[in-house]
């Protein structure tokens, strides 16, 4: 290991890395702006100089810059020189020239990495008496506030959106003092990443704009760690809360994960947590069909006197916690239980489950997913369905010009000088879909194919491997690209609800293996808990089509946390809610299901309860809760031991707290045993206290509930986790699964995160980044020559599932600013295709077969396969298509738009906007 | 022995000073202005509400006895939705005056705020707001700020210039 010195203290560096870099890891405090340590560095801001002497002799040195410099052994370095110092302050004070005077109304505030650096070099009084520059703002969607006087022109936000994301719709603009950062024109931001600018940014230029709008200090948030119930990625993220509103969500650094970035639905998707449409109060259904708030005590007896005796059945769900679906499956027993899948996806799900404990390719995290030089992805858009890995897959094709960097001996983290090397050298991304995806940019090979078309390319593929030469030149150069990868991926999903896709991945990953023990096989879950309910389910559980076929047999059904219209079809659906069962849900939001039930149970959201979620790869990761459910919410893991207690079930009726669920669950099921490892238990005390979830200068605590009443109420008691509801207690060194927010002293902003990590870039201290309970037994899948039959030409359109990140999922369409960017459900349709209909983007088709007549918007998009039509995956209005059915298409005359086409809900009068976030 | 006796003799001494105890409440005594009394909230000299809700004076008070949500105006500026001192706590350091950037909140020489039932200590921005400027006749905050308003675009703040046009080819 190389050491340096630095104001002759010797630091221990690593190979390879920057002085910024080394000054950091060894806890000194050199200021920075366009460094950031998932992107490198390109010198712009010139903030983090210091002096490098020649030799020991050396009294004069010269200034460099710390990102710009490789560590050498021996070299000499001083931050404390006052040549380095007022070096630095004069850099400040020339950003700061035309920084206008408005912290007080911006909303970085509080959380600057200006503000820091400033205070850090101790610059003070403004010297410059000109004018300041000024610039005008542009609208970047629902989701963005741009104020662009603020900019220091540090091209972090350029090179996040363009380099690292993928995006091409922002950029910088103009020369010298003129530099401008946005778009071509105001409009909507493209990017699926476009929130990560917020936390990118150093300064208040991009700011969360839904936060804004219910805006709080950071140091006034009360958070917690917690993960994102978005997609089966399980990205970590910190919601933070205040006058018990959830205000906003953001990134956590988990290493193995989400890395510094999430995207757009976990940052923004979660404001349904504050919706009118919250459950707060037990409901009873009345004979009119009304509702009726109830207390839980009556909630509870009058669903222990239905039960008393009779024949009850659960249903479980995908995006509910293993421990409430292990508490439900416990009482009532695996063959009264139901995993909450509908037919299609728990086939598919448990088939990924299996596929991952037998294959011997590798099951590699989001961050190993970065270091795959060869890419297959079979039928999936990952950038809709799983978006963080789209974004890891994006650095991953670098890793061609990094190779190519590092054979001239130019380091990975010189960025701007490994881009001007490579040009558009990628590495190998190969996408064979049924329709465009977001990563078709930056793929060497595209393929568009019907569902089972694309597992049967996958098939010829692995024949190819295996010595059955083809003579399809894209199926040699596909396997070329594949073979003499280091370590290829292969990747695919569930989206096309098509099991021969995940089979042929599989086959193609064990072949794959047999030439190169790196290949890596990644599989990606619809929902955040996908893999978990799989993991839990068992073969005596009952199917949903049991279930409804079966309805009259039932008297009670509990539901947890599942609208059954999205897993059911119309007539199923009917069927059970005719069958005069009593149902008794329990769930966050009004949905359908819950407005068929007898009785309505108010559940607590992610934000106000925890539990485990085990994500794609098969890690199980805990959330816990940020704040104390208000009103009669309970966590489902608490009101179904309530009603387990009540139903007389023996084991359930003795557990009081979620850690007796947790031990009790990984006792009983062999897979998670580790459970109880995913992170501490209520009892880890650091330093002989909780770890706090307010900060230490959180506010107002003798103000805030005293217009209710000047008696300040206790603190609320956190008997569950941990964590403690107050500021007491020490924020360092705790185990990651227990960070509920960064800060350091003198760090304000989110940058302070280098501060929990022994090195930047690396993990956080104490690691715990999840516990994969996933792990391959390694025995490998049997090759089966499967002879699937090809894509069919039938008279109709094959229908196409296409994944929106914003629409899709089901939780966060309840939020504003993610409905208005999901749009309309759509049809989507190839140019060409459109022509033959003669309709173009914006008009209307009615799709018809037996059972459905449909009109829907058209949308074109580049590739579809022959005979092939999308239709937006997971909107209300499309829940009754079924993916792969036919349907006939034709034009209708007399189609209307579901919503206005513009509905910018900035543009509405704030007091409306708030009124629309939190009633 | 001898300091006792010049003790003795110190306090006597006293007998004959004027004292400076006074008959409060029928004699007032003079309180400066800028004793460090009750909070109130000013107004600028347009008569808008000086506070922008950005929550330093929150942050500051020691006791934590101030509570505040930020909202916008339609206009674009910030004000706070509520703003709530808890009186019963506050003691009256000034901090929060020290910490506020737009002048808004200020101390006054008033003490005066006894009451029976704890609770009408807190009081509400209704309660803490005046019609008046307070010791600072001049100051507009959003006259100084970068922030654009409904009533000052882009560059028309004091020493701001007019805004940059990036498709400018000028060198």
């Amino acid at each position: 290991m190389p050491k340096i010195i630095v104001d002759g203290q010797t630091l221990e560096v690593s190979q390879g890395e920057n002085v910024l870099q080394a000054c950091l890891n060894a806890g000194l405090d050199l200021p920075y702006f366009c460094w950031h340590p998932a992107m490198g560095s390109i010198g712009s801001c010139r903030q983090c100089a210091l002096v490098q002497y020649q030799n020991e002799h050396d009294t004069h040195g010269r200034l460099i810059m710390g990102c710009m410099t490789a560590v050498t052994d021996g070299a000499r370095f001083s931050m404390d020189t006052s040549n380095a110092v007022e070096f630095r302050k004069a850099v400040i004070e020339s950003l700061m020239l035309n920084h206008p005077h408005d912290c007080p109304v911006c909303a970085e505030g509080g959380e600057c990495h200006l503000q820091d650096m400033t205070v850090m070099v101790k610059h003070r009084d403004r010297r410059y008496t000109g004018k300041k520059n000024t610039h005008r703002n542009q609208y970047l969607g629902p989701l963005i506030h741009h104020e662009m006087n603020r900019c220091i022109t540090c091209y972090r936000c350029e090179r996040f959106y363009q380099n690292y994301a993928g995006g091409t719709d922002l950029g910088a603009q103009a020369s010298r003092d003129r530099l401008y950062f946005g778009r071509q024109t105001d409009g909507v931001l493209e990017s699926e990443f476009s929130g990560n600018l917020v936390e990118v940014c150093p300064t208040g230029v991009f700011t969360d704009k839904p936060f804004l709008a219910d805006y709080s200090r950071k140091w006034d948030l009360q958070s917690a760690p917690s993960i994102c119930g978005g997609c089966g990625v399980g990205c970590n993220i910190a919601p933070g809360e205040r006058y018990g509103r959830l205000k906003r969500v953001h990134n956590r650094y988990n290493h193995e994960v989400n890395g510094y970035f999430i995207c757009d639905r976990g940052r923004f998707g979660n404001a349904y947590v504050n919706s009118q449409k919250r459950l707060n109060y037990p409901g009873l259904q009345m004979p009119d069909g009304r509702f009726k708030a109830i207390d839980h005590q009556a909630a509870l007896s009058r669903a222990a006197h239905w039960m008393k005796n009779k024949r009850v059945v659960g249903i479980g769900s995908p995006r509910a916690s293993i421990e409430s679906n292990y508490v439900l499956q416990t009482w009532l027993g695996a063959k009264q239980f139901c995993a909450g899948f509908s037919e299609r996806e728990g086939a598919l799900t448990c088939g990924i489950v299996e596929i991952l404990q037998a294959t011997r390719a590798i099951n590699p995290s989001i961050k190993q997913m970065e270091s795959a030089d060869a890419v297959l992805v079979l039928g999936e858009d990952l950038t809709n369905s799983a978006p963080r890995v789209a974004l890891a897959l994006r650095q991953a094709v670098r890793n061609k010009s990094i190779a190519m960097a590092e054979q001239i001996g130019i380091p990975e983290w010189q960025d701007a000088a490994v881009r001007n090397l490579a040009q558009d050298a990628l590495s190998p991304l190969i996408i064979v879909s049924s329709a465009a995806t977001r990563l078709d940019d930056i793929a060497s090979h595209v393929h568009t194919l019907a569902p089972n078309d694309i597992a049967n390319f996958g098939d010829v593929l692995i024949e190819h491997l295996r010595g059955n030469i083809s003579e399809d030149v894209d199926i040699i150069n596909i396997a070329d690209c594949l073979m003499t990868a280091k370590s290829p991926l292969i990747i695919s999903g569930v989206s096309l609800l098509e099991r021969g896709i995940l089979d042929s991945a599989a086959g193609l990953a064990e072949t794959l293996y047999d030439h190169n023990p790196h290949t890596m096989l990644s599989l990606c879950a619809p929902e955040a808990n996908s893999i978990g309910a799989a993991m839990l389910s068992h073969t005596d559980n009952l199917s949903l089509a049991q279930i409804t076929e079966r309805a009259s047999d039932i008297d009670v059904l509990v539901v947890l946390e599942n609208d059954l219209t999205r897993r059911l079809d119309p007539t199923s659906m009917q069927q059970l809610i005719a069958s005069g069962t009593t149902i008794i849900a329990l769930d966050i939001l009004e949905n359908e299901t819950l407005n068929h039930a007898t009785l309505a149970l108010p559940a607590a959201s992610f934000a106000e309860s925890q539990g485990t979620l085990i994500n794609m790869e098969g890690r199980a990761q805990r959330f816990f809760p940020a704040f104390k459910p208000a009103h009669e919410r309970q966590p489902s893991w608490q009101w179904l031991l309530h009603l387990a207690a009540l139903d007389g079930h023996g084991e359930l009726s003795k557990i009081i707290h979620f850690d007796e669920i947790v031990h009790a669950c990984a006792q009983q099921h062999s897979p998670l045993a580790r459970l109880t490892e995913v992170a501490p238990d209520h009892s880890f005390r650091r330093h002989g206290q909780k770890i706090p979830r307010q900060t230490p200068r959180y506010s107002g605590r003798t103000a805030m509930s005293a217009d209710l009443s000047v008696h300040e109420p206790q603190q609320p008691k956190d008997l569950e986790t941990p964590l403690a509801f107050s500021m007491e207690g020490v924020n360092q060194n705790q185990p990651a699964a227990l960070k509920s927010f960064v800060w350091s002293p003198g760090w304000n902003s989110n940058q302070a995160i280098q501060k929990f990590q022994a090195e930047t870039q690396k993990p956080s201290v104490g690691v715990s980044s999840g516990i994969r309970l996933l792990i391959s037994s390694g025995k490998g899948i049997p090759h089966t020559s499967t002879d699937r039959t090809a894509f069919a030409q039938s008279n109709g359109w094959q229908l196409i599932p296409i994944q929106c990140l914003h629409g899709s999922e089901e939780l966060s369409a309840y939020t504003d600013e993610i409905a208005e960017l999901a749009g309309d459900p759509f049809v989507a349709l190839t140019e060409s295709c459109a022509l033959e209909l003669q309709v173009a983007a914006g008009d209307g088709v009615i799709l018809s077969s037996n059972n459905v007549n449909l009109s829907l918007a058209v949308k074109i998009v580049a590739r579809m396969a022959k005979n092939c039509i999308g239709f937006s995956a997971g909107y209300t209005q499309t829940l009754s298509l079924s993916a792969g059915s036919h349907v006939q298409l034709q034009r209708d005359p007399n189609w209307r738009p579901f919503k206005p086409l513009v509905i910018a809900s900035d543009r509405r009068p704030n007091a409306q906007l708030r009124h629309n976030r939190h009633g | 022995m001898l300091s006792e006796i010049r003790t003795l003799w110190e306090v006597f001494k006293h007998t004959f000073t004027k004292s400076e105890t006074v008959q409060y409440p029928e004699e007032m005594p003079y309180l400066a202005p800028r004793y460090r009394g009750r909070i109130v909230l000013t107004r600028d000299p347009d008569g808008e509400e000086r506070c922008v809700a950005c929550n330093l004076c929150a942050a500051v008070c020691p006791v934590d006895c101030i509570a505040l949500q930020k909202d916008t105006r339609d206009d674009g500026t910030w004000y706070p939705e509520f703003f709530r001192i808890n009186f019963s706590r506050c003691i009256m350091c000034g901090m929060c005056e020290e910490a506020c950037p737009t002048y808004a909140i200020q101390l006054t020489p008033d003490f005066e705020m006894c009451e029976y039932d704890r609770q009408n200590m807190v009081y509400e921005k209704e309660h803490l707001l005046i019609n008046g400027v307070g010791k600072y006749p001049d100051y507009n905050f959003y006259r100084v700020s970068g922030l654009q308003t409904s009533s000052k675009d882009k560059g028309e703040a004091v020493n701001e210039s007019r805004p940059i046009d990036t498709k400018s080819l000028m060198p």
